[in-house]
C-alpha cells in the first residue's frame, strides 16, 4: 500500500475517533454533559489525535529511512571490482535505482508481469532499450550486478512497504484503542489535546533551530569532504582561482573572491551610507510631516524590488552608461559592461533604503531632552546633529553599517550579472571581478554531481559566507541591542 | 572654577565687537551658511535616492514595454493536398507523417504571393532566404493546425505567423542596417521587402499575449519564449510557502510569544530566528541543495523544492511579523478571557488569534511577495536553464516536474547572448513588478482597513 493510501486511512481513523469518542464520552454519562470533565468535542480530539499523530510519525520517519536502509544494504552486494571509491558508488547505486523505477513503471503499466520482471536476465533481454519503451532513459548498458541489485532491490522494498503498512496500522489503532478505553466522563480531556497542541506548537517553533542545524551541518559535512579532496590551506591561502585548470592543475584559491566581494561591498557602502545617512537624518530632523510621508515610502520601494531587477539594470543600463564614460571611446579604463563598479554601483542603489530606515529608527530613538539641551545652549540644528544626535545614535548607525555590508557580501544576483565571472586580485575598480556568492552559483547550477573538488568547492565558499555574514550580523545585532538599553 | 574660566576666557583682553541682532557678525552667518548646506545635503541624499528610482522605473518601462508587442505577417496559405497528404484519405497518422520541413515551400510559396500582391519584386533566388524574414516555429505552426484540422488541406487559410526575432526588432528599432552586416540570419536586403511589406499591411507589430501565456523557447527563436510556465511555477512555489510557512510561522510565534517560559531553549529559539532574517538567501539555496535533493532525495528543479526552500526563507519574516500583531492585542482581553474561565489555549486561539489575523495577513503577503521576487535560492537547484518549455500535465505534475519560476527564468533570458533576449528579460520583470505592486496594495489595504488601534 502506498504511504498516501495509507495517510488517508490514518485520516479516516481520525475521523472516526472523533465521532466515537464524542458520543463515547456523552454516553459515559448518560448524556448529561455537565458531568463531562470537558466540552464533548475535546474527548472527540482526545481519539483522533492519539490515533492520528503516532501513526504519522511512524510513517514519515520509516518513509525517509526505508529507503537508506535499503540502498545500503543493496550496495554492499555490488561487486568492488566495479567502483574504485564512493563517487563511483553512488552513480552505480543511482542506476540501480532507476532500472528498479524502470521495473516498476513497466510492470504498472502492463508491459510485463510481476513475476516476469523478477525473472529478468541481462543474458537473454535487452534492459536498456526495454525501459526504453516505458520512457526510462539509461546511460549505458545494464551490468548484471546492477541488474541483480535493482531485483533486490525492488523485493526488499515491497517487503518493507508491507511491514510499513502492518506497523503503521497497528500503532493507529493502537492508539485509537487506548484512547477510547480513556474516555469516561472523568477524564481530562481539554488539558490532554492542550497538552498535544502546545507540543505542536514548540515543534513549529523549533523548525529556526532545525533550519540553523541543517544549514550548519550541511555545509560542515560538504566542506570536510571537500577539503579531503582538496588540500584546506591551497583553499584559504590559493592567489589563483581557475578551477578549469587542464590536467589537476586546477587552483581553488579563495582569496581574490574574497578580494572581489570586500571591494565591491567598499565601493556599494561608499554610495549608500552617505546618501542614506543624510536622507535619514534630513527625514527625522528636518522635513515636514507631508515630506517624510511622501519620501520615506517611495525610498522604501527601493527595498522592496526584488534584486534580479537591480542585476538587470546593472548589466543592461549602469554598465553601458560607464562604458561610455570610462571605456575605450572615454577614458580606457573600463574593458566591458561588467565591473566592480557597475555591480557596487547598484548595489549602493539597492542599500540606501536599508541604511536610511534603519538609521531613521536609530536617530528618532535619540531622546528630544539632548536635542532641546542642545538648542538651549544656542546651537543651531546641523550642530544639533552633528554635535550632538549623531555621536549619540553612532554606535547604532554602525550596528546599521555592518548590517549593510553583511547584506552587501551576501547579495547574489546583482554580482552575478554586474561584476564578471574572472577572479582577479586587482585595484581597478573598472575592472571585472567576481565574488565568492557569484562563485557559488556558477559551481554548483544544474550539477547534480557533488563528487568532484570543482562542485564541492561550493560549500566551502558557502561556509566562508555564512561566517562572515553571521560574524558581521551577530556583530552589528549586539551593538544595537546595547545602544537601544542606554536609551530606553 | 567658572570665575577663572571667565577671567582667562578669550573675550577678555579685546574689547567685544559691537554687535545687533539685526546685523549678522561674520560667525553667525558662517553658522547660517553650514546650516543651509547641511539641508541641502540632505535634501540631495533624498532626491538622488528619487532620481534612482525613477531612472530605474522608467528603464523598466522603455525597455520592457516592447515584450508585449510582436511583428506578425499575415499570410493566405494554401494547404497544399499534394504535400500534405499524398494519398488522399485523411489519414491523420499519414498527415503527422510530415515534417515541419514539408511545410517550408508553403510558407514560401505564400510569402511570394503576398509580395506579388504588394507588388514588391523579390530579390531572393532561393525561398529560403525569403523564408528568414519568418520565425523558424512558423512551420511548427502551420503543421500544428493542419494535425488538427485535417479536413482544412486543400483550402487556403489565412495565418498570423510570428516575424523572425530581427524583423521584430527592426520594426521596434533594435536592428539596423548596421547591425545586420555581419549577421548570418537576415540581410539589409531583407529588411528593404520587410519596409515594402509594412506598407502593404502584410507585416505589422500586434499586441503579444503568447508572451504572457507561453512557453520558453530555445536560444534561436527569442520571438517565441513566454514567461506562462515559468509563471505557473512561481504559482505552484507560492502554493507550497503559503501551506508551510503560515501555519508554521504563525504556530511558532503563538509558543514564543503566549507559552514560551524565559529559559535558555526560548533564547536560542529567538538567536535563531534573528540570524536567520539575516542570512544571505542563497546559502539557503545550498541547504535546499543538501537536504532537499543530495540526502532526502526529491527532484531536482521541482516547484516543490523551491517552495520548501523559499518557506524555510521567509519563515522569519513571518514570525516577525506575526509576534508583532500578537504583541499588538492588549493584554486586558486576555484577562477578561481567563478571567470568565477560559484555558489559556482557548485565550489564545479564540479570542487574540482572531484579533491579530489581519496584521497576520499583512505580514504573510508581504514575505510572499519577498519570495516570489527571490531568484538565488532557486538557481542553485536547479530551476533555471531551458526547463519552463511545457505546461504541466496535471496538479501533482505542476509540484513534482521541472519548471522555472518567474525570476529564475528572466535570470536565464538575461544570461542570452541574442539582445532580443534583453528585452524579454525586461517585459518579464514588469509582469514580477505587476504581481509585486498588487500583492502590496492587498496587503496595505488589509492593514488601512482591518486594523484595530486599541
Amino acid at each position: 500500500m502506498s504511504a498516501f493510501w495509507l495517510l488517508m486511512i490514518i485520516l479516516a481513523l481520525a475521523a472516526m475517533g472523533f465521532i466515537l469518542g464524542r458520543s463515547r464520552a456523552i454516553s459515559s454519562v448518560q448524556g448529561d454533559r455537565r458531568q463531562l470533565h470537558s466540552l464533548p468535542n475535546y474527548y472527540g480530539f482526545n481519539v483522533a489525535m492519539l490515533a492520528f499523530v503516532p501513526a504519522v510519525l511512524m510513517l514519515g520517519a520509516w518513509v525517509i529511512i526505508q529507503p537508506m536502509l535499503i540502498s545500503g544494504q543493496v550496495s554492499t552486494h555490488i561487486p568492488e571490482a566495479l567502483y574504485e571509491d564512493a563517487g563511483q558508488l553512488n552513480l552505480i547505486m543511482s542506476d540501480v535505482k532507476r532500472v528498479a523505477d524502470g521495473l516498476d513503471l513497466a510492470v504498472a503499466l502492463g508491459a510485463m508481469t510481476a513475476d516476469a520482471s523478477s525473472q529478468l536476465n541481462t543474458d537473454t533481454t535487452d534492459i536498456r532499450a526495454m525501459l526504453g519503451e516505458v520512457g526510462v532513459a539509461l546511460g549505458g548498458d545494464v551490468d548484471p550486478s546492477v541488474l541483480t541489485a535493482a531485483q533486490e532491490m525492488r523485493a526488499k522494498t515491497v517487503s518493507g512497504n508491507l511491514f510499513m503498512t502492518i506497523v503503521v496500522l497497528v500503532v493507529a489503532g493502537a492508539g485509537f484503542i487506548a484512547a477510547m478505553m480513556m474516555t469516561r466522563g472523568d477524564f481530562r480531556a481539554r488539558n490532554a489535546v492542550e497538552g498535544g497542541v502546545k507540543a505542536l506548537l514548540i515543534g513549529a517553533a523549533s523548525i529556526a533551530i532545525l533550519t540553523t542545524v541543517g544549514i550548519v551541518l550541511s555545509l560542515i559535512f560538504n566542506t570536510i569532504t571537500f577539503f579531503g579532496l582538496f588540500p584546506a590551506g591551497d583553499f584559504l591561502f590559493g592567489l589563483t582561482w581557475s578551477p578549469e585548470g587542464r590536467g589537476g592543475s586546477e587552483h581553488l584559491g579563495i582569496l581574490p573572491l574574497l578580494w572581489g566581494t570586500i571591494y565591491i561591498s567598499i565601493v556599494a557602502l561608499l554610495v549608500a551610507v552617505p546618501i542614506g545617512l543624510f536622507a535619514a537624518v534630513y527625514l527625522s530632523e528636518y522635513a515636514s510631516r507631508a515630506t517624510r510621508a511622501f519620501a520615506k515610502p517611495l525610498l522604501e520601494v527601493l527595498a522592496g524590488i526584488p534584486t534580479i531587477v537591480y542585476g538587470l539594470f546593472a548589466l543592461t543600463v549602469v554598465g553601458p552608461l560607464l562604458v561610455n564614460f570610462f571605456g575605450a571611446d572615454g577614458l580606457g579604463w573600463m574593458q566591458g559592461a561588467r565591473s566592480v563598479m557597475t555591480a557596487g554601483l547598484v548595489m549602493g542603489i539597492m542599500l540606501i533604503p536599508f541604511v536610511s530606515s534603519l538609521s531613521d529608527d536609530i536617530i528618532n530613538a535619540v531622546p528630544q531632552a539632548m536635542r532641546d539641551g542642545s538648542y538651549g545652549l544656542g546651537a543651531t540644528r546641523s550642530e544639533t546633529v552633528k554635535q550632538v544626535v549623531l555621536p549619540a545614535a553612532l554606535p547604532g548607525i554602525v550596528g546599521a553599517v555592518l548590517l549593510a555590508a553583511s547584506r552587501a557580501i551576501g547579495e547574489t544576483m546583482i554580482v552575478v550579472m554586474g561584476a564578471g565571472a574572472a577572479a582577479r586580485l586587482d585595484l581597478n575598480p573598472f575592472e571585472a571581478m567576481t565574488t565568492v556568492t557569484a562563485k557559488i552559483v556558477s559551481q554548483l547550477t544544474g550539477d547534480s554531481d557533488f563528487a568532484s573538488p570543482e562542485a564541492l568547492v561550493a560549500f566551502a565558499l558557502g561556509m566562508t559566507l555564512f561566517l562572515l555574514t553571521l560574524g558581521l550580523n551577530v556583530l552589528a545585532l549586539y551593538i544595537v541591542r546595547k545602544y537601544r538599553e542606554q536609551y530606553e | 572654577m567658572s570665575d577663572a574660566s571667565l577671567q582667562n576666557g578669550p573675550d577678555m583682553g579685546t574689547p567685544r565687537a559691537k554687535s545687533s541682532i539685526l546685523q549678522l557678525d561674520q560667525r553667525t552667518k558662517k553658522r547660517n551658511a553650514s546650516e543651509t548646506r547641511f539641508r541641502a545635503y540632505g535634501i540631495a541624499a533624498i532626491a538622488v535616492g528619487l532620481v534612482f528610482l525613477v531612472v530605474l522605473i522608467t528603464s523598466i518601462i522603455f525597455k520592457g514595454v516592447g515584450a508585449f508587442q510582436q511583428t506578425f505577417i499575415t499570410l493566405d496559405v494554401e494547404l497544399l493536398e499534394s504535400k500534405l497528404d499524398k494519398t488522399g484519405e485523411r489519414d491523420i497518422e499519414e498527415i503527422k507523417k510530415v515534417t515541419t520541413f514539408g511545410y517550408n515551400p508553403l510558407i514560401e510559396n505564400a510569402l511570394k504571393a503576398a509580395m506579388d500582391e504588394a507588388g514588391v519584386d523579390n530579390p531572393f533566388a532561393k525561398g529560403k532566404d525569403l523564408r528568414k524574414m519568418l520565425s523558424s516555429g512558423a512551420a511548427a505552426e502551420l503543421r500544428r493546425f493542419v494535425v488538427a484540422n485535417p479536413d482544412r488541406i486543400g483550402d487556403t487559410v489565412q495565418f498570423r505567423l510570428l516575424a523572425s526575432s530581427r524583423v521584430d526588432g527592426y520594426l521596434k528599432g533594435r536592428v539596423t542596417r548596421d547591425s545586420l552586416a555581419r549577421d548570418k540570419n537576415l540581410t539589409p536586403v531583407h529588411l528593404d521587402v520587410v519596409d515594402q511589406l509594412k506598407d502593404a499591411g502584410v507585416v505589422a507589430k500586434g499586441f503579444n499575449l503568447s508572451f504572457i501565456t507561453g512557453a520558453d523557447a530555445s536560444e534561436s527563436r527569442p520571438e517565441q519564449a513566454g514567461i506562462g510556465v515559468s509563471m505557473l511555477g512561481s504559482l505552484y512555489m507560492m502554493l507550497v510557502v503559503l501551506a508551510c510557512a503560515l501555519p508554521i510561522g504563525v504556530a511558532a510565534s503563538i509558543y514564543l510569544e503566549e507559552f514560551a517560559p524565559q529559559n535558555w531553549f526560548t533564547d536560542l529559539i529567538e538567536v535563531n530566528i534573528s540570524n536567520l532574517a539575516a542570512v544571505p538567501s542563497i546559502v539557503f539555496g545550498i541547504l535546499g541543495l543538501a537536504v532537499f535533493i543530495q540526502f532526502a532525495h526529491l527532484p531536482q528543479s521541482a516547484p516543490l523544492v523551491g517552495g520548501l526552500v523559499l518557506t524555510l526563507m521567509t519563515l522569519p519574516t513571518i514570525i516577525i511579523s506575526t509576534r508583532a500583531s500578537l504583541k499588538s492585542v492588549p493584554p486586558s482581553i486576555r484577562e477578561a478571557a481567563l478571567g470568565i474561565g477560559a484555558s489559556k489555549m482557548q485565550t489564545v486561539f479564540h479570542h487574540v488569534l482572531p484579533l491579530a489575523m489581519p496584521g497576520i495577513l499583512t505580514g504573510t503577503i508581504i514575505g510572499l511577495a519577498q519570495a516570489l521576487g527571490e531568484t538565488a535560492p532557486l538557481l542553485l537547484i536547479g530551476m533555471v536553464g531551458y526547463i519552463a518549455s511545457n505546461y504541466p500535465g496535471g496538479i501533482i505534475e505542476g509540484f513534482m516536474s521541472p519548471n522555472s519560476a518567474m525570476p529564475a527564468q528572466i535570470y536565464e533570458w538575461a544570461k542570452r547572448a541574442d539582445p532580443a533576449y534583453y528585452e524579454r528579460a525586461w517585459g518579464g520583470i514588469i509582469i514580477l513588478l505587476v504581481f509585486l505592486m498588487t500583492m502590496n496594495i492587498i496587503a496595505i489595504i488589509l492593514r488601512r482597513r482591518f486594523e484595530r488601534r486599541w
